[in-house]
């Protein structure tokens, strides 16, 4: 078992609490970016999809695991992303503007609807973020014009100085590009998590009383949370939009939004690898139904809503048995590990605590 | 002039008047104690500094200030802290970044700086960090500095909480019954601590309490309440000899 | 009831198409009410929201056509629809039993996400058994149209619509009145007061879910014999929450009033609104309703204490 002795202040504030941690995040970084010497080209596209997804729910847990706000919609923000990245570009502007600004205008969006959507409580935040979903794709019906309606719209090629990038043809060139979104997220969030406001949304989460005694503005901080967990989630929508090669008004539907919940809440809430692990679950289900389902029944028959319901059963399973998600069992695991031969069951056991109903807002 | 001075202070829950015409002010570095039976409007008159209620009507003054002109979240801004009769602390942090939130209202690095983690976030990380090691070191909490809060006893909370509202530095320092659910020993430390709070850090105390004790103790002022309006106020003895006091206390009949 | 001369007239023709609009609507909205019922017995009993009402609805409903219809096992309706309750009513007792009590502890968040995973699952056992096409429920109900002065009233729409007042009445007596629904809402209101007040309060909550999957049950039988049903028709479920939110969650009657608001406004807005706007005016209102009055239309607000 690793023991920190704490001797400066830097050993909380940096990045990594000691070398050792610091290697091992070092090494995976330069494993990512071996990988396409590694692996072939289809699953170096699968790879892809996997930190896509990690981008969303990383925007997603900065408010659900983070601020303690759950949202059912953000399938829209993922769409307003897509939709805003590819219009811009449209009206000439080049990649390495228009991505970042596409992620900025989300957020905007998203702080201005959290606004009235701030005075609501859990499952009436939870209703009310499932409407926008709803609507989301309507407004997009509607909006035509620039969005192409029904029929939808192709992302054209990416070109960052003069350096073409296309998810088909070029999926490694496509590969590094969300990988260092990623890299640039994940650092966001961290720093985050070490900053003041980082401390005040766990402050608003827990609760919101002590957090205003405390000096920190609830509407204020939480329309922050929502503007920031947009403003990733429409840079993940926006190299969706490119990894699906087309998209239209049911792209990013209200199922989108579900699964981007319940893949964090897979993963472990309020962890950033939460949401890496949540990410692998959901882009490797389907292949791995698909696997099976051919093993045991033959190719070619489909079983609709089978992806979702084996998905709702995991769900379920890791509620009744992991709360804490993949990344809680992970924690355990390494525990036993280093505690050996001195691990006890009873250590692990869940502390019971009485949910609190609503009290002074 | 006093540091806090309210001044005929109503407030009425629907046809409850659960504050009447109360006034009383509080001096720059004394321990103010009030004290009362349950329902007598001791924690409403907490929530009314901390502008979670807003006052049927009074004027309420911090060091010259109109109180009334504040936001629930500007009051800790003024220097004003205060802990709660059941404890409020972030349950899924650790004691340590409870109390880093204590510093919250000396945040000056804006949104993107912290974004990026620029060398001033970092250098005003070691600032606030220093801050909290004082009140670590001061409270004796370095065994629980990493400890998550959702499995820290009782009466470890209670100093926790403490730490948090010392933490910001405040000027005016609000304690919700400190010493309810505290074992003996646990309350002798935490009428030293409210001793040195005075004494060490010129910190004003405003405290509501039950414990006489604890009240005769460290306190110089007494408040006394009864059914929101004031009763008796002196020192611990002369409110604890009010004949008025005790009848409130002991029933009709006592005295 | 309106003399011919007025059918003739335009002005008439309107108020006639008005009318059947609204009969259709409050039929549509009766639905919407039921299953909304069934969200505001969960909520009040438990705080917590079933997501998942609207895909019990279309159990029910699959449960009744696999009892009565032909090509199964062929039941006499009125033997099979008491019995597609009972099972509905018993599969939410179990839902409580094995899983949701184990919850208890958890944030709202984790029963939010858990019964939308019920949903998912619910319908993919039901596209399993049943599969995806569309079918028609075999029901008495569905037979026939009544003519009232022009307007032209479906057999299952006025079914449907006494149906929903009469339960909704008789669960109102049922809480207002009897001991067992009076200890439901004690339950609800302060869970350690009721236990120790001597109510079992896993029981009641038990019993809760299994009321709840009673009135899904009929709902989904009401549903069915006005149309075809397939797996997805649980999707219903957040129309119905819509209108569960509109009417106030906590209130019975609430809910009723919220399903037949939507239920009505659903018809008018696609009659008068532009194509794409008219999907929006339910939800529109929803987050009207959101915003500006929180705890419902009908609700006063009550503010809790630190």
């Amino acid at each position: 078992m690793r023991i920190h002795f704490k001797t400066t202040y830097e050993q909380d504030i940096r990045l990594f609490p000691d070398l050792w941690t610091a290697c091992v995040y070092g090494a995976l970084i330069l494993l990512a970016f071996a990988l396409p010497y590694l692996i072939n080209e289809f699953y170096i596209g699968e790879v892809t999809n996997v930190l896509i997804w990690a981008i969303a729910g990383l925007g997603l847990m900065l408010l659900t695991g983070q601020t303690g706000q759950a949202s059912l919609g953000h399938a829209a923000f993922l769409a307003i992303g897509c939709y805003t990245n590819t219009i811009l570009i449209e009206q000439g502007l080049p990649f390495i503007v228009a991505f970042p600004l596409a992620g900025i205008i989300t957020g905007v969006v998203g702080a201005i609807i959290a606004i009235p959507a701030l005075r609501l409580h859990g499952i009436y935040l939870a209703i009310a973020t499932i409407a926008l979903s709803i609507l989301a794709d309507d407004i997009i019906v509607l909006l035509e014009p620039w969005t192409g309606g029904v029929s939808g719209k192709f992302p054209e090629m990416i070109t960052v100085f003069g350096l073409e990038i296309e998810r088909w043809t070029m999926p490694t060139r496509f590969y590094y590009l969300v990988l260092v979104v990623t890299i640039i997220c994940t650092l966001f969030y961290r720093n985050l998590l070490r900053s003041p406001l980082g401390r005040a949304f766990a402050a608003v989460r827990d609760s919101e009383v002590s957090a205003t005694a405390m000096g920190v503005h609830i509407a204020r901080t939480k329309a922050t949370a929502f503007g920031l967990s947009c403003m990733i989630t429409g840079w993940a929508g926006a190299l969706m939009g490119y990894y699906a090669g087309t998209f239209n008004n049911e792209t990013f539907s209200i199922v989108i939004s579900i699964t981007l919940l319940m893949m964090i809440v897979i993963g472990g809430l309020g962890s950033i690898h939460g949401a890496f692990f949540g990410a692998v679950v959901v882009a490797f289900l389907p292949q791995g139904l698909s696997i099976l389902k051919d093993g045991l029944i033959g190719g070619g028959v489909a079983i609709p809503g089978l992806e979702t319901g084996v998905f709702g059963m995991i769900l379920i399973l890791f509620i009744l048995f992991e709360p804490m998600g993949i990344y809680g069992r992970w924690l355990k695991i390494r525990i036993w590990f280093e505690l050996f031969p001195f691990a006890r069951k009873d250590m692990f056991r869940r502390q019971k605590s009485y949910l609190k109903t609503e009290r002074l807002r | 002039m006093s540091l806090l001075e309210i001044k005929n202070a109503t407030l009425k829950f629907g046809g409850v008047v659960a504050v009447n015409d109360l006034s009383f002010s509080v001096e720059e570095g004394e321990v103010y104690a009030i004290v009362g039976p349950n329902g007598a409007g001791k924690s409403t008159v907490f929530n009314l500094i901390s502008r979670f209620y807003e006052p049927f009507a009074g004027q309420f003054t911090f060091d010259g200030q109109n109180l009334l002109d504040r936001a629930p979240d500007e009051v800790a801004d003024l220097g004003i802290a205060r802990t709660f009769q059941n404890i409020e602390l972030f349950e899924h942090a650790t004691v340590l970044q409870n109390l880093l939130v204590g510093r919250h209202r000396h945040r000056k690095s804006t949104l993107i700086e912290e974004l990026f983690f620029a060398p001033r976030v970092r250098a005003e990380e070691h600032r606030h960090r220093e801050a909290v090691e004082e009140v670590i070191d001061f409270l004796d909490l370095q065994p629980y500095r990493n400890k998550m809060i959702a499995g820290l006893p009782y009466g470890v909370r209670k100093v926790v909480e403490l730490g948090r509202a010392l933490a910001s530095g405040p000027r005016l320092l609000l304690l919700d019954e400190p010493a309810s659910g505290l074992s003996v020993e646990e309350t002798q430390d935490m009428r030293w601590w409210i001793d040195d709070i005075r004494k060490q850090m010129g910190i004003t105390v405003l405290m509501v309490e039950h414990d006489m004790g604890l009240v005769s103790g460290v306190s110089d002022r007494v408040l006394a309440l009864a059914d929101g309006a004031k009763l008796a106020e002196g020192t611990p003895a002369e409110v604890q000899s009010n004949p008025a006091v005790i009848e409130a206390y002991l029933g009709a009949g006592a005295v | 009831m309106f003399g011919s001369e007025t059918v003739h007239s335009g002005r008439g023709e309107e108020i006639l198409e008005v009318l059947q609009l609204l009969v259709s609507g409050l039929a549509n909205g009766c639905v919407y009410g039921l299953i909304a019922l069934g969200f505001v017995l969960i909520y009040k009993a438990t705080e917590a929201v079933n997501f998942a009402q609207g895909d019990f609805m279309m159990l029910g409903a699959f449960v009744t056509l696999g009892l009565t219809n032909a090509e199964y096992l062929d039941l006499p309706f009125w033997i099979a629809a008491p019995l597609a309750i009972t099972i509905m009513a018993v599969l939410g007792y179990l839902l409580d039993f094995f899983i949701l009590r184990h919850l208890f502890g958890q944030s709202q968040t984790a029963v939010v996400i858990l019964t939308i995973a019920l949903g998912f699952v619910l319908r993919f056992v039901a596209g399993l058994i049943w599969g995806h096409e569309p079918q028609t429920l075999e029901s008495p109900l569905a037979l026939g149209d009544v003519q009232l002065g022009g307007v032209v009233l479906g057999m299952a729409d006025v079914a449907v619509i006494v149906v929903t007042f009469l339960l909704t009445w008789s669960l109102y007596q049922f809480f207002q009145r009897t001991k067992l629904g009076l200890a439901m809402q004690a339950a609800s209101q302060n869970q350690m007061a009721a236990y120790f007040m001597g109510i079992p309060v896993r029981w009641v909550q038990g019993l809760i879910w299994g009321l709840a999957g009673a009135t899904a049950a009929v709902a989904g039988i009401l549903f069915a014999s006005k149309g075809a049903i397939d797996p997805n028709a649980g999707l219903l479920g957040i129309k119905a929450f819509a209108a569960a939110v509109i009417g106030g969650f906590g209130s019975l009657p609430g809910a009723l009033a919220g399903g037949l608001i939507v239920g009505v406004i659903e018809p008018f807005a696609a009659r008068y609104l532009a194509a794409g706007y008219s999907q929006i005016a339910p939800y529109a209102l929803l987050l009207a309703v959101l915003v500006f009055r929180p705890h419902g239309l009908f609700s006063q607000v009550r503010v809790k204490k630190v």
